[in-house]
């Protein structure tokens, strides 16, 4: 079973944390990537830029309209997920339990199975 | 010989050469590692130049020398590390006997220290000859990731001190049991395709049932072995009709039943039959009863819903499980009416493994449909559609949904 684990992080609270317990986050993740990879759970991870580079864009009339900055207005955004394969709905909370951001108040960490996949994984 | 001959000659072979292996050399992870390469060898080079006059030895020959070259580069280096001087070589070893090793293979790739997803991958490569970038297409996940998850799985069995032998009295009725549910695991992820890749998970079912075969021709008097092969085999000859053109659910009700295939549910009555005439009755044997009574019926109109509901009844009370409990409520439906099924359902409203299971919803919704309650069935659908993790299933439900949409 695919889950998704994604890091709903708020800026605000990294910026407030000291620069160890920033060093100890990103090694938390550094051992939590090798774990996965080594167990055979991984299939894929991205984290990504802040969401003040975000663009959004719509189309209205036919016409696309692009605008600045993230979708919501809100204090937290998505920063990155882990995309893994285990065993059951347990398991994948279990390791979300061991991703760093879970013991910081503010950070929130999410897990949802996923129900279609489809892309470069699969040559058909 | 064409490709697909050579892949299919390829997986027959690759259990009785795997066992050689390990009855010659013992480390099963080497071992099999070595065959993986020599299966990878003669993928390339049967295909062109021709399968050569025995296919068996020639995987064996490859893959010993492998093993063998292993060993050597790992004494080579303990000895580049403790100065030691220098051994016989390890003399190449007579002919191993002409024996079925599917079995043995098949206890060690179940064994209880790995997970399910381990189990099934590691079944799948050393016992089915698949590669480690077929399982990984067929699972969907990247074929770096199978490859860490074998390889863990085959430094759990090592760990663990597992020899290559059968165990005996309740163990091996134990780890048989294992051994089943991993087979079945591999027929359910082929079966209930639902994502991306449809055309590989159907070839999962496949494997699954070729598997099963071999177990069962060295098991022939095990009638859960026997019973499971049958439920294979009698819900695999549905699967024609069980989804529409597009990709959609079709409910055994409005299959049309001239599209299931005859021969497999021939031979899945058969054995239904000769199974049944054993000592005692099993879950697999039960299942595949209920599918058989199934397959019987020409029209759904003509199913023999009592069959069904005393079948189901058994198996509650031999493998006590709330799925079962709901299914029986779709057959005392059918012959009590759907209130009877409802007050069944409702039995099972507190136990937590089936708190908002999309199943229990939707059967709900379905029997409250029956009873007219077109409000109660919208709004159970919709949950039920909600709750699925599968498109296909999502799909047929908000269609049921609009059409009692009140």
């Amino acid at each position: 079973m695919q889950f998704l684990i994604s890091l709903h992080i708020n800026p605000a609270v990294l910026d407030a944390l000291t620069d160890e317990e920033k060093a100890a986050i990103g090694d938390g993740h550094g051992q939590f990537l090798q774990a996965l990879k080594q167990s055979g759970e991984l299939v894929s991870t991205q984290a990504l830029v802040d969401p003040s580079q975000a663009a959004v864009v719509t189309v209205r009339g036919g016409q696309p309209v692009v605008t600045d900055g993230p979708f919501l207005e809100a204090k937290e955004h998505l920063g990155g997920f882990y995309l893994i394969d285990c065993e059951d709905k347990n398991r994948a909370i279990e390791l979300a339990s061991r991703i760093p951001d879970a013991a910081i108040e503010g950070l929130g960490v999410e897990v949802r199975q996923v129900m279609f996949a489809d892309g470069n994984l699969v040559e058909a | 010989m064409t490709t697909p001959d050579v892949e299919n000659l390829l997986r027959e072979l690759t259990p009785r050469v795997l066992g050689a292996l390990v009855r010659r050399h013992g480390q099963f992870e080497d071992c099999e590692d070595a065959l993986q390469e020599a299966i990878l060898a003669a993928t390339v080079q049967w295909p062109a130049e021709g399968v050569p006059d025995n296919p068996r030895g020639w995987l064996t020959t490859v893959a010993s020398r492998r093993v063998i070259d292993q060993v050597r580069s790992d004494r080579a280096r303990r000895e580049r590390e403790t100065a030691n001087t220098t051994q016989p070589m390890q003399a190449e070893p007579a002919e191993v006997p002409d024996t079925d090793d599917t079995l043995l293979l098949l206890f060690l790739c179940s064994h209880p220290a790995l997970t399910a997803a381990s189990q099934t991958a590691l079944t799948l490569r050393a016992v089915g000859g698949l590669t480690t970038a077929e399982i990984a297409r067929a699972f969907l996940v990247p074929e770096a990731t199978m490859a860490a998850r074998i390889s863990r799985a085959k430094q759990r069995i090592k760990a663990a001190g597992s020899t290559f032998t059968l165990p005996d009295g309740p163990a091996l009725e134990e780890r048989l049991r294992v051994v089943l549910h991993v087979l079945y695991l591999i027929f359910n992820e082929g079966y209930s395709a639902s994502s991306g890749s449809e055309l590989h998970r159907a070839d999962l079912a496949h494997e699954a049932i070729r598997l099963t075969r071999l177990v069962h021709a060295q098991l022939p008097e095990d009638s859960e072995v026997t019973g499971l092969l049958a439920l294979m085999l009698l819900t695999h000859a549905r699967r024609a009709a069980r989804t529409t053109a597009a990709g959609d659910l079709v409910p055994l009700d409005e299959q049309d039943r001239g599209r299931w295939d005859r021969a497999l549910i021939d031979e899945g009555t058969g054995l239904v039959k000769a199974s049944l005439a054993g000592p005692a009755l099993g879950p697999y044997q039960l299942q595949a009863a209920i599918a058989a009574t199934h397959a019987d019926a020409a029209t759904a109109e003509e199913t023999n819903w009592r069959q069904v509901h005393a079948l189901y009844l058994i198996l509650e009370r031999i493998a006590p499980n709330p799925m079962v409990t709901l299914n029986r409520a779709i057959a005392l439906a059918e012959t009590e009416g759907p209130r009877a099924g409802l007050a069944l359902l409702s039995t099972l409203d507190s136990d937590e493994r089936m708190a908002g299971h999309h199943r229990l919803l939707s059967v709900r919704a379905h029997l409250l449909e029956k009873t007219g309650d077109t409000a109660g069935a919208y709004e159970h659908y919709r949950r039920a559609a909600k709750s699925t993790a599968s498109i296909a299933e999502q799909r047929y439900l908000e269609s049921r949904a609009s059409r009692v949409r009140p």
